[in-house]
């Protein structure tokens, strides 16, 4: 018979055995390492979910941060920009101000010099020029010149505006000392006569004058009462030419550093207050 | 020729013996007891495991994963059982590429044996998950009418279990020892690879009958749906 039921039995009962023997020995702790296993993979897992979550919030924190902090930075920056800006107007205006002052300064020295090497140079060139013509002039004066001068000033004396002649007539009255009349040589008498004609005639009245040898008088005649003086001499022409070379320094180094000199005519008689025509 | 290693007597005292059948189930036993408990003493949970955790692991979830393939919703209840028939069926296909060794499931006494195992086990499981009733009421479904057909289906199913598993296990060992004497060089390793093949397949066929079996028992039936009235009938 193939079946013996005693081994059915003993089989039976063997693997009843076996099977509590794997279940304790084989399933139960390998189902065990593997749930713990599981459970510890889990573990990370929802760790590791926590910690991104975590990380996500840092993350968004983070870049909130950056946000704001950028928008702060820009804001830093421009207003530092704005002020930047506004502090080097601020030193560009004070350095061009400065700069401007200092150049305005510098030409106005510069100006001052040059108005002063002018001046120099012109009272030195005047001075040597009048020098000359003062030389040559001396030099040339002769008694002929002084007669024609004479003749001259009688002349203008008898063509002179109705203003001077009053200032003038006004002056000889108030006088009580006779008209000094001064030249630089000794005046012949008809040319002495013709001055006297002359004034009497201008004056509409007997002037009483008396005539004067002067040296600084240059080649020229002078008249003089009561502080009123009338005169004609080339130093009247010197004066005009000294104005004139004046106003074209001045108009060359700058018309603002000196007045325009006021253009007179040269070879008329000029009334002056209290001033020696061999003065100027 | 013996057909089995039952008819091998190791040792007798009266109407105790032990057979060549036994005591090779007990050396595989042992085998398996030993090399399960060598390998789970040293079980780790974190880094890198061993090679023989992870085959046992491997084997293990398999064999859990293919009873809940069965329909089984819970197979941690039904691994031990289950996972130790196809064990010891596997194991002892396995051995038949030692030279001289039987496999205990060679013998028709084994495998009746394990045949009334899960004769027995099936109704366990079934009165345990539904209860005396639910299981007993398996019996008339779908009609009463079935009551004696259904219980000379659960006798038929377990001589057929035993049978055929008895039949492949002593068929292959049977063709090998002819095979030996015919032609002993090449050709017997052939069907000895073929008789592995063999036994593994009868081992997943024999777990998974069980399996069937049990699930079969287990699962609570759910009333059908009752179809709509119609709404013709109201009026």
């Amino acid at each position: 018979m193939l079946i013996d039921w005693f081994t059915v039995a003993a089989q039976a009962l063997n693997f009843i055995i076996l099977v509590w023997l794997l279940k304790h020995f084989l399933y139960k702790p390998i189902l065990n390492a593997i749930d713990s296993r599981e459970k510890r993979i889990a573990a990370e897992l929802a760790d590791a979910n926590a910690k991104k979550a975590e990380a996500q919030k840092d993350r968004d924190e983070f870049q909130e941060k950056n946000r704001v902090f950028d928008e702060q930075r820009a804001a830093l920056l421009g207003k530092a920009s704005d002020e930047a800006n506004a502090e080097r107007g601020r030193i560009v205006g004070d350095a061009h101000k400065e700069a401007d002052s200092l150049r305005a300064n510098q030409e106005k020295a510069l100006r001052n010099d040059l108005a002063s090497l002018g001046s120099e140079i012109t009272r030195k060139a005047s001075e040597e020029v009048f020098g000359i013509a003062r030389k040559a002039l001396t030099d040339l004066a002769t008694v002929s010149l002084e007669v024609r001068m004479g003749e001259v000033f009688t002349r203008r004396l008898r063509q002179m505006d109705g203003k001077a002649k009053e200032t003038l007539a006004g002056a000889i009255r108030a006088s009580s000392d006779p008209v000094v009349v001064r030249s630089a040589f000794a005046m012949p008498a008809d040319q002495r006569a013709a001055i006297q004609n002359a004034l009497n005639e201008t004056f509409s009245a007997e002037v009483r004058v008396r005539f004067e040898t002067a040296t600084g008088i240059l080649c020229g005649v002078e008249l003089s009462a009561n502080g009123q003086k009338v005169g004609w001499s080339i130093a009247e022409y010197l004066g005009s030419l000294d104005r004139k070379v004046g106003a074209l320094i001045d108009a060359q180094s700058g018309p603002a550093d000196r007045p325009a000199p006021k253009p007179e005519p040269a070879g008329t008689p000029s009334v002056e207050s209290g001033v020696p025509a061999g003065a100027k | 020729m013996n057909l089995t290693s039952d008819q091998q007597i190791l040792w007798q005292h009266g109407w105790v013996k032990l057979n060549g059948t036994v005591a090779t189930t007990w050396v595989m036993m042992a085998v398996m007891a030993v090399g399960a408990k060598l390998v789970t003493r040293k079980l780790v949970t974190e880094g890198a495991i061993s090679r023989w955790q992870g085959s046992l692991e491997i084997v293990v979830t398999g064999i859990e994963g293919q009873i809940k393939e069965v329909g089984l919703d819970r197979p941690e209840r039904y691994l031990a059982f289950l996972g130790t028939l196809f064990l010891f069926v596997a194991t002892a296909s396995l051995c038949t590429v030692i030279p001289g060794f039987k496999p205990p499931t060679g013998s028709l006494s084994t495998t009746a044996a394990l045949a009334l195992c899960v004769f027995i086990a099936v109704p366990l499981f079934g009165i345990r998950e539904q209860g005396w009733g639910g299981y007993l009421k398996t019996y008339t479904t779908p009609t009463f009418i079935m009551l004696p057909f259904n219980i000379i289906s659960e006798f038929s199913r377990t001589l057929a279990l035993a049978v055929r598993l008895f039949g492949n296990m002593m068929s292959g060992v049977m063709i090998i020892a002819i095979l030996l004497t015919i032609t002993p060089y090449i050709f017997p390793i052939a069907m000895t690879a073929l008789g592995l093949l063999t036994g593994m397949v009868q081992a997943y066929i024999f777990s998974i009958l069980a399996a069937v079996y049990i699930a079969a028992a287990t699962r609570v039936r759910k009333p059908m749906p009752r179809p709509p009235a119609k709404a013709s009938a109201a009026h």
